[in-house]
């Protein structure tokens, strides 16, 4: 433990930490393209400590476990937590400290948080997203907790001359009982700071039955009252001395680039400094800069004018022809061919053709924005050889390497600050903003605020793919399903890495696609090709969206054409509980973690369903015009139920009385926050499901803001959210929570539509269907 | 020389008088509580009261604000306890925040307005507010407890 001092500059930790020599962020490998994610680094074992195993040691840098990088204590007791993912709103800056308090007995009241710069050598993996801060780092926290625990205790001990057996840290106080004498953390920590660290497998974890904060939810965020208050600081709050502001002027078709401008008008408006071009990127470009004209002004709403006054001609390239209507057809047309086997499990070409019925299921999802309220913007300050980044990154390690490899400088060179971040949905995983602002820097010799407008979030992303599912199931004379063969047709994020990638990688085609669980003699998962023509990233749950959507929507259709309840029809073809076997599938990603620890297991699968239709109360006698669905889908190794009521007037419209969800999690912490997060993927499923679609013409993006690419607003969303936690046994591995309530909401609505009206929606968004 | 009075003080603005407010908030006077969200009044972030009304900073000129009244969230209440901000804190609304200080403003106008709005006032009134993170039932119910005390 670090007395007295700033954690950050703590040295000592080296041989504590954990390092892999994987090239961080190994992303081509990680996406598949050399097979599969490569492991550079053993598991560490932690014998004794957990029942499970996750991957959170082969994320790169992996993990530390060393309470001299988390934990300071000063004089007067107050206990400062190192928070080392970025907070986008799920609460991670409160829950993984927690977890910590938690273990070492630390008073809540007077722990302070600091935010972690971005150092993966030194704090371990940082991407902050795939749903994994609480899955990778209950069991961490909790080790570095029981450290701190250990070593507070043993000084106690020496102090007083007694063994450390017969002492015990209790909220914020060392007690030995026998002689009724307790000391607090404050008068410790400098004996503490003494202390070796205990070694990882000797360690003695906290009973659950004795957590006072895990699993409670009693323990607001750490920011929220300074969110109230409007003193929270984003990135876009970052002021320095002598800073410019810039927004910039990007080729509106991806991979185009400038040929030629005129910044003459430009330069005569008002606080307009400096137009000039910035660097860009040949496509695929991956996470770094689009390129473009940049206006740099002594003000955001200067540079914006500024930027409007700029006569640009763009060289569009080669994806100057992508047009939405066309393409669509065209991944149709590739849906009903055969493609890429990845998964084959029996003859489903033979158990088609000797079905009773054929059952088919088209489905199109269109790319989607990702438009955190916050749009991407960041502040650099590049000197000589030495940068310093400002912004709401989701990923500060990553950042501070891709920068540093921008600039030519060491990664010890490069400070990257997290900021709170206005909402990330992936979009914040890839730091091209980040560059940008510090190429500006380099180039301008002073501090830089690169300011993303909506306009530029919404046509410059990283857009969700555009897909076509296609679904056909054949069943025999008794209703029983007996074939599933599921074509699934989309660009890849793999296409933003690398050049000519036209099949999705293993991570996409896990979610929904080849681990699909259900209890089926003949089942065939293909993958035809499609080639990207616009920038495709991680959108919150990924290709879990348009797999639900499909999966989920055809058991209705399968229930409707079989006369049967759609809860009941859910349950036959998720089978009988047992851990689903995928012998067939070369690759399977499994969310980077061990199938031994997080199996497909349908038990849990099953019961979400069943606990959301008792408390959801499925099957209720509902008023005339509205109408219940239910879907189930496992994400990001979480099990999640959701039955959506839906009411649709004569006149088309529609609205939602009441969403219901059961979630199993494994071992949660801060239910509160899982709480808030199903309540908010309910609203992003709804907007995406309602609402949702960016579409191309000459290759451009034809949307730019909430007028044209709307989102859900309060008067149109559902009335009410109830969520059920499954609780979970003690040595149940915990499970993601950030992005697994999005995938079911759609088709759960979807059916309910179904229920009310008799109307299939097999495109989305509904957009004006219920109006015909 | 244009003078603008935000939160009960003076403030001198010699630039451009089209300069819509927000930025003069955020990038020259230092007021980053007030957020930019998307440039057109149609998500609420830059939310910001004049003379007791809800108006969005980003399409507002200064030259529109003169001799009048502004108030941005630090200036809402001196210590921060506005009965909405308090109520905010109580049902933990916020996710990310970043919205939150639009609502917050867009609520305490409301109730300037109406000090007992019911459910469907509320969730009309808030309508220009958008909230990403889908924070809606818990700004509903705050907006219910902040004019109710329940």
């Amino acid at each position: 433990m670090n007395i007295l001092t700033n954690p950050k500059k703590l040295r000592g930790f080296e041989r504590y930490v954990k390092v892999d020599n994987v090239s961080r962020r190994s992303i081509l490998k990680g996406l598949g393209l050399a097979g599969g994610f490569v492991l550079a680094a053993p598991v560490m074992s932690r014998p004794g400590l957990a029942a499970y195993q996750t991957g959170a040691d082969k994320m790169p840098h992996g993990t530390v476990v060393d309470p001299r990088v988390f934990v300071a204590i000063a004089p007067d007791g107050i206990v400062t937590i190192v928070a080392h993912r970025a907070e986008m709103g799920t609460g991670v800056r409160t829950s993984l400290p927690m977890i910590v308090a938690e273990e070492m007995e630390a008073d809540w009241s007077r722990v302070r948080i600091q935010q972690a710069h971005g150092d993966e050598v030194k704090f371990g993996n940082q991407d902050t997203d795939g749903s994994r801060s609480t899955r990778h780092y209950l069991m961490p926290m909790r080790q570095i907790g029981a450290s701190a625990r250990t070593m507070l205790e043993a000084a106690a001990a020496k102090r007083w001359g007694v063994p450390s057996t017969d002492v015990k840290a209790v909220n914020h106080e060392v007690v030995h009982s026998a002689s009724g004498r307790r000391i607090g953390f404050g008068d410790l920590a400098a004996d503490a700071d003494k202390q070796p660290v205990p070694s990882v497998e000797g360690l003695k974890l906290k009973d659950p039955k004795d957590f006072r904060y895990l699993g409670k939810g009693q323990i607001s965020m750490v920011d929220l009252r300074d969110i109230t208050v409007g003193t929270a600081r984003y990135g876009a709050d970052v002021r320095l001395p002598g800073m410019k502001y810039a927004v910039i002027a990007r080729p509106p078709v991806t991979g185009g680039k400038v040929a030629s401008f005129d910044g003459a008008a430009a330069m005569k408006v008002s606080g307009v400094e400096k137009v000039m071009e910035v660097k860009g990127w040949p496509w695929p470009s991956k996470f770094q800069p689009l390129g473009g004209v940049a206006v740099i002004a002594r003000n955001t709403g200067a540079a914006i004018k500024g930027r409007d006054a700029l006569k640009i001609v763009w060289d569009d390239g080669a994806n100057g022809k992508y047009e939405s209507v066309a393409y669509r057809t065209q991944l149709e047309e590739a849906a009903r061919k055969p493609g890429l086997v990845v998964r084959k499990e029996g003859d489903v070409e033979a158990a088609l053709k000797g079905a009773d019925k054929v059952i088919v299921g088209e489905y199109y999802l269109p790319h989607l924005a990702h438009v955190a309220m916050e749009p991407p913007v960041a502040v650099a300050d590049v000197k000589g050889d030495k940068a310093e980044i400002w912004g709401p990154v989701q990923s500060a390690g990553g950042t501070r390497e891709d920068v540093a490899k921008t600039l030519g400088i060491p990664e010890e060179n490069v400070t990257v600050n997290v900021t709170l971040l206005g909402g990330g949905f992936g979009r914040k995983s890839k730091c091209d903003y980040a560059i940008e602002a510090a190429l500006l820097s380099k180039e301008l010799g002073a501090p830089v605020k690169v300011q993303w407008t909506r306009e530029d979030d919404v046509r410059n992303g990283f857009l969700h793919t555009v897909s076509v599912e296609r679904i056909e199931a054949g069943l025999d004379k008794s209703g029983k399903v007996t074939a599933w063969r599921h074509r699934s047709v989309a660009p890849s994020i793999a296409s933003t890495f690398a050049a000519n990638t036209v099949h999705q990688a293993p991570f996409e085609l896990g979610m929904g696609l080849v681990d699909m669980p259900f209890e089926i003699a003949n089942v065939q998962c293909e993958n035809p090709e499609a080639a990207a023509h616009t920038r495709i990233g991680w959108f919150r749950s990924v290709s879990n969206i348009p797999r639900a959507f499909a999966v989920q929507s055809m058991v209705a259709e399968i229930a409707k054409a079989t006369n049967r309840d759609p809860k009941d029809m859910l349950l036959e073809l998720i089978g009988s509980p047992r851990i689903v076997k995928l012998d067939s599938v070369k690759d399977l990603w499994n969310y980077g973690e061990p199938y031994e620890s997080y199996p497909i297991d349908t038990a849990r699968l099953r019961k979400v369903v069943e606990l959301v239709a008792d408390k959801g109360g499925w099957g209720r006698s509902v008023p005339k015009g509205h109408g219940l669905g239910i879907a189930a889908h496992r994400s990001f190794v979480s099990y999640i139920a959701t039955i959506v009521e839906v009411a649709v007037d004569d006149k088309g419209k529609l609205t939602v009385p009441r969403v219901d969800t059961a979630i199993d999690c494994g071992t949660y912490v801060n239910p509160e926050r899982i709480q808030s997060q199903i309540e908010g993927a309910a609203i992003m499923g709804m907007s995406l499901v309602k609402h949702g679609a960016i579409t191309f013409k000459d290759g451009k993006v034809q949307q730019g803001n909430f007028d044209d690419f709307p989102v859900i607003r309060i008067d149109e969303s559902p009335a009410v959210t109830n969520v059920y936690i499954v609780p979970a046994g003690p040595d149940t591995p915990p499970s993601g929570v950030g992005e697994p309530g999005v995938p079911p909401f759609a088709p759960a609505l979807i059916n309910a539509i179904f229920a009310a009206t008799g109307k299939r929606i097999r495109a989305l968004p509904i957009g004006k269907q219920l109006e015909a | 020389m244009i003078t603008l009075k935000i939160n009960g003080q003076q403030k001198n603005w010699d630039g451009d008088p089209d300069l819509p407010l927000l930025w003069f908030l955020r990038d020259e006077a230092g007021l980053t509580g007030t957020k930019y969200g998307c440039g057109q009044a149609l998500c609420g972030a830059c939310t910001v009261i004049v003379d007791k009304q809800a108006i969005r900073a980003c399409i507002t000129s200064v030259s529109d604000v003169v001799d009048r009244e502004v108030t941005t969230i630090e200036g809402l209440h001196p210590t921060g306890d506005h009965a909405v901000q308090k109520a905010w804190r109580q049902l933990n609304v916020p996710q990310c925040g970043f919205c939150q200080v639009g609502q917050i403003m867009q609520a305490a106008a409301l109730l300037i307005e109406n000090p007992k709005p019911t459910h469907d006032q509320i969730r009309e009134a808030m309508a220009g507010n958008i909230c990403r993170c889908g924070c809606y039932q818990r700004i509903e119910n705050a907006v219910h407890l902040a004019s109710t005390g329940v």
